[in-house]
């Protein structure tokens, strides 16, 4: 479904991104793993649109959306929930939501995808004329997913949905993110949470200085020697 | 001192400072969804006033019948200077950003000067000396439509920003950038939706002053600083600051001149500015960085 082919991707004339390539198909969940300034969150906002490869493409369902622009790359099915959340913090809950659907296909059916986002965030209905401004960090993060799934994805990036989170809360997000991918929605993740995420990803990368150095399954991955010495400190 | 008088002044001022809000609430909305200093906001309101004259003068449309064409003048005035000019320097810090938009102003000022001259000029409407009397209290009748409009407006914007998804845009565009792009949200025309909503709403407030004083090319930068000082004395993007801050300086200003000659009504604009940056620099609603 998602197909990134060799992107090189810099800022300035810092190179951020070598020749990565990925892959995620229809109904997976795909994590990246690699540590801080691995070039994570720079994949994931050159998929979005907001950075553009230099060299290399992108390709979502066939069509190739290398230089197309975030809202056409939204309105085609692709959700980002950023690093930090970025919600709007004078708004209401259920205005951040309703922000989440930006076009005729998501609002025609605004009303019914609430109610589902409301069934697997119950704290957000309750919260829901609210400012979220207001909410807790967890409660935020709820938040940021739930104004992603108002755009009705067919796949949802996730930029380290549990950063700063309690251990216990953590768990529900990891939670939460298997129920939104058993109902349909292909997920790709990045996370330095390597356990949690390597354990529900059906395929995982890993990134290190901007390249693409291991990829397996989730379960290859976490039985790979460097990978558990490097990142679990096993 | 004459209490009739101070009652006098007290409600001149505070049916001005309607207007002065309706300037700065304008000035407050660019600034609050972009952070930028619109420099060049009097001169655009001038222009509003220019295009109204003209219609008066030469189709005989009464100000108030033109109000809505001639904000839309400048609203496509400030939706062209975004598109073209602020969306480019966004980016840049402050000290530069207020270059392009003071030349902006100053093309503006001149284009006025070329097009109308250098003439005051006062059209005499329909309902420019009529006046109305309380009591023992006068009261211009084009001042009291002034005040009446300029609130109305203010609260159609405030509706405007509440519940169409426009005004949620834009709102969600002032919260976080990032965040509104990502959901998908083209930033840039809303950018420029808000900026001409900013000239548009100057531009409507500056058709109100029309019947109340002479129109000349340079009255534009005046206006620049008082809308910029009732946007500091709101808090910086706060659009009831503006308001409020608006009521506060056309009161503190017609309150002024019964002590000071009319013509050093600025030293109480600038006194107060200092006042406010020295005991509350945030405002005095608070405002956003």
């Amino acid at each position: 479904m998602l197909r990134v082919e060799g992107i090189d991707v810099y800022y300035g004339d810092l190179q951020a991104l070598r020749e990565v390539s990925l892959e995620v198909n229809r109904g997976e969940v795909v994590a990246v793993i690699g540590s801080n300034g691995a070039g994570k969150s720079t994949l994931l906002r050159t998929v979005s649109g907001i950075l553009r490869p230099r060299r290399g493409q992108i390709m979502f369902n066939a069509a190739n959306i290398s230089q197309a622009r975030t809202s056409r790359i939204v309105e085609q099915g692709i959700s980002h929930v950023p690093e930090g959340r970025q919600i709007f913090p004078t708004m209401t809950v259920l205005e951040n939501l309703e922000m989440g659907a930006q076009f005729p296909r998501t609002q025609k059916v605004q009303q019914e995808t609430l109610a589902q986002v409301y069934a697997i965030f119950p704290r957000l209905k309750e919260r829901r004329s609210q400012k979220a401004g207001t909410l807790s960090g967890g409660e935020q993060q709820m938040l940021a997913m739930g104004r992603g799934l108002m755009a009705r994805p067919a796949l949802m990036m996730l930029d380290e949905p549990s950063l700063g989170l309690a251990p216990l809360l953590v768990s529900k997000i990891f939670e939460i993110i298997q129920h939104i991918h058993r109902q349909g929605t292909a997920i790709l993740l990045i996370e330095q949470n390597v356990f949690h995420s390597l354990k529900i990803a059906d395929r995982g990368y890993v990134l290190e200085n901007g390249q693409i150095v291991l990829s397996g399954s989730g379960r290859q991955l976490l039985e790979n020697p460097h990978i558990r010495k490097t990142y679990l400190g096993l | 001192m004459d209490p009739h008088l101070a009652l006098q002044l007290i409600i001149q001022g505070i049916l001005l400072g309607g207007i002065y809000g309706l300037i700065a609430l304008g000035l407050s909305l660019i600034f609050g969804v972009m952070g930028v200093i619109n420099f060049a906001h009097g001169q655009m309101m001038v222009m509003a006033m220019y295009v109204s004259y003209w219609l008066f003068i030469l189709l005989s449309l009464d100000p108030y019948l033109s109000l809505v064409g001639a904000a839309a003048a400048v609203f496509v005035l400030g939706y062209l200077i975004q598109a073209t000019v602020v969306n480019r320097i966004l980016d840049y810090p402050e000290a530069m950003q207020v270059l392009p938009l003071v030349a902006m102003g100053l093309i503006l000022e001149n284009m006025a000067l070329l097009f109308w001259g250098p003439d005051h000029r006062s059209p005499q409407t329909a309902l420019s000396l009529q006046t109305l009397w309380v009591g023992p209290v006068m009261i211009d009748v084009s001042r009291l439509i002034a005040f009446v409009l300029a609130i109305a407006i203010t609260i159609l914007i405030f509706i405007f920003l509440k519940k169409t998804n426009i005004g949620k845009c834009i709102r969600a565009a002032a919260d976080n950038r990032t965040g509104a792009i990502l959901v998908g949200i083209d930033v840039d025309r809303i950018y420029n939706t808000s900026f001409a909503l900013g000239a548009a709403t100057t531009g409507a407030a500056g058709v109100l002053l029309l019947p109340l004083m002479p129109l000349s090319p340079h009255m534009g930068h005046d206006f620049t600083l008082t809308a910029f000082i009732v946007v500091i004395l709101g808090g910086m993007g706060n659009l009831i600051g503006a308001l409020v801050g608006g009521l506060i300086l056309g009161l503190a200003e017609s309150v002024a001149t019964l002590f000071l000659p009319a013509t050093l009504k600025q030293v109480v604009s600038f006194s107060l500015l200092v006042v406010i940056m020295l005991f509350r620099p945030q405002g005095l609603f608070g405002g956003k960085k």
